[in-house]
């Protein structure tokens, strides 16, 4: 009878072990919180995008400070965007402004909420944030090389330093100042929020970082898109829907 | 090239919807509601206070204030009216008030003044500073006494565009707020005929198109409904621009 309970116990053992490794195993490689975030963040950039170009053609100079209404004072004046890169796809200030201002907030409210779940299940810390030893110049140097073979390795965590330093410049700086400029071009929360004017240096300012911003995004988005392109698309984008396995990540 | 032209028919085909549902009715209902969640976050932002447009010194005045929108009145009671320096220039305030008034320039020259210097953002994305003056509108509202039931004043104006005259509104919260004044001087001159001569509304925390120009009349009602096109002002109407323009 012994025997048998001590049987019992060791399968019960043998088979918790199993478990746990089938878990370990079928961990997600992207958390359900992230893919979600990924999505609509891409939907919600690609309209904001496209809405505040032909936003851009209602006045197509930009400036540095306080004020600014003539071409003279202008930095830069910016193109045309023809109307295959604009929402709508011919010149209406109000229903691109209508597009802008609705999917400000879904872009707003889905970027805070991936921060918050981000930070709560170690996603930042454990995958985005670089370690002291990664900034060593022949560190740096060897995933350079690594990206211009197109070796796409990982070495244990999920992604390179290049990966790391390109994404956590994305959700820690671009896509944040998005929001703060945006939001220092209305005169609503200028008046809320002087603040905001300050940092940036002025309401043209903020229009002129916002507009730079969003070219930065935009590049950053084909730089990704290549390189997803170039690391197995049909696994990458797999994986961004369904979650992926962590261990296929490595 | 098939990929190419795959490619090319899926971004016509995500134009052609977005045109589709930025003018549907459904899209409006949710621009709207974004819209009143911009300015309901506007106004909690405050905590409590009123919130106050940034005002600026005198050393960041633009050289020029632009104008837009209407720049030449182009009637013939408006160009005498001018030639007359304004003299029997009056704004109507009516609707739902105890006294309705009529008030000429003096009238409104003689109440307190305010002056601000306070930065113009028009809704297609310049902005110019300018220092303006003139009596707050709570003062002319307190004159007239205003009725409980009145939720939103209406400006009445000299001036008409291609669809109509045109005319703007604002809550009782701008109405009254500190900054909201009927400016008869920019830069200390009285105003150039393209910034609004001799009246403009200044609404401080909304876009250019909620200062209406060529002031003649102020009007208290309960609702938006039968004025207009009953969306609250001329580029609300005929344009499609939102009446909430704090963004």
């Amino acid at each position: 009878m012994a025997t048998d309970a001590s049987a019992i116990r060791d399968q019960a053992a043998v088979s918790e072990e199993e478990f746990s490794s089938t878990v370990r195993k079928t961990r997600k490689r992207h958390a359900l919180a992230t893919r979600i975030w990924h999505w609509v963040n891409l939907a919600s950039v690609v309209i904001l995008f496209m809405s505040g170009l032909n936003i851009s053609n209602a006045h197509r100079y930009l400036y540095w400070g306080d004020w600014g209404f003539s071409p003279d004072q202008a930095w830069l004046a910016v193109p045309r965007f023809p109307g295959w890169m604009t929402i709508p796809d011919y010149y209406s200030l109000a229903i691109a402004r209508d597009w802008h201002v609705l999917f400000a907030w879904v872009f707003a409210l889905n970027i805070t909420l991936f921060m918050i779940v981000s930070l709560a299940n170690g996603h930042f810390v454990r995958d985005l944030f670089t370690r002291a030893a990664e900034w060593r110049p022949a560190h740096i140097w060897a995933d350079i090389r690594a990206h211009l073979r197109l070796q796409f390795d990982h070495a244990g965590s999920k992604f390179n330093f290049l990966q790391k330093v390109a994404y956590s410049k994305v959700i820690f700086l671009l896509l944040p100042l998005m929001i703060f400029t945006g939001m220092a071009i209305s005169p609503g929360m200028n008046a809320a929020a002087p603040w905001l004017l300050d940092i940036f240096g002025g309401r043209q300012s903020a229009r002129s970082i916002h507009f730079l911003c969003a070219w930065a995004l935009m590049a950053f988005l084909l730089l990704h898109l290549a390189l997803v392109l170039l690391s197995g698309p049909a696994k990458q984008l797999r994986d961004m829907i369904t979650g992926g396995r962590e261990d296929a990540a490595a | 090239m098939r990929r190419r032209n795959f490619l090319a028919a899926a971004g016509a085909a995500f134009l052609a919807g977005c045109n589709k549902v930025g003018e549907s009715q459904v899209f409006g209902a949710l621009v709207d509601g974004a819209e009143s969640w911009h300015r309901g976050i506007h106004r909690a932002l405050g905590m409590g206070r009123i919130t106050m447009a940034p005002e600026y010194t005198s050393a960041d005045v633009s050289p020029f204030f632009r104008g837009n929108g209407t720049t030449e009145v182009g009637t013939p009671e408006y160009n005498a009216a001018r030639e007359a320096g304004f003299a029997d220039w009056r704004v109507a305030v009516g609707g739902l008030v105890e006294t309705p008034l009529s008030l000429s320039l003096d009238d409104l020259r003689s109440l307190p003044q305010r002056t601000q210097i306070t930065r113009h953002d028009c809704v297609e994305g310049w902005s110019a500073i300018g220092e303006w003056t003139g009596p707050q509108l709570s003062a002319v509202l307190a004159m007239a006494g205003v009725k409980p039931e009145a939720r939103f004043v209406v400006f009445r104006c000299a001036d008409s565009l291609r669809s109509g005259p045109y005319y703007e509104s604002c809550d009782m919260d701008d109405a009254l707020h500190p900054q909201t004044i009927i400016a008869h001087l920019l830069n200390g001159e009285p105003l150039p005929e393209r910034n609004g001569a001799p009246l403009r509304m200044r609404i401080e925390r909304q876009l250019g198109y909620k200062h209406p120009k060529y002031l003649t009349g102020i009007e208290l009602v309960t609702s938006l409904d039968g004025i207009g096109l009953g969306k609250g002002g001329y580029w609300e109407d005929h344009n499609g621009y939102q009446w909430y323009a704090g963004i």
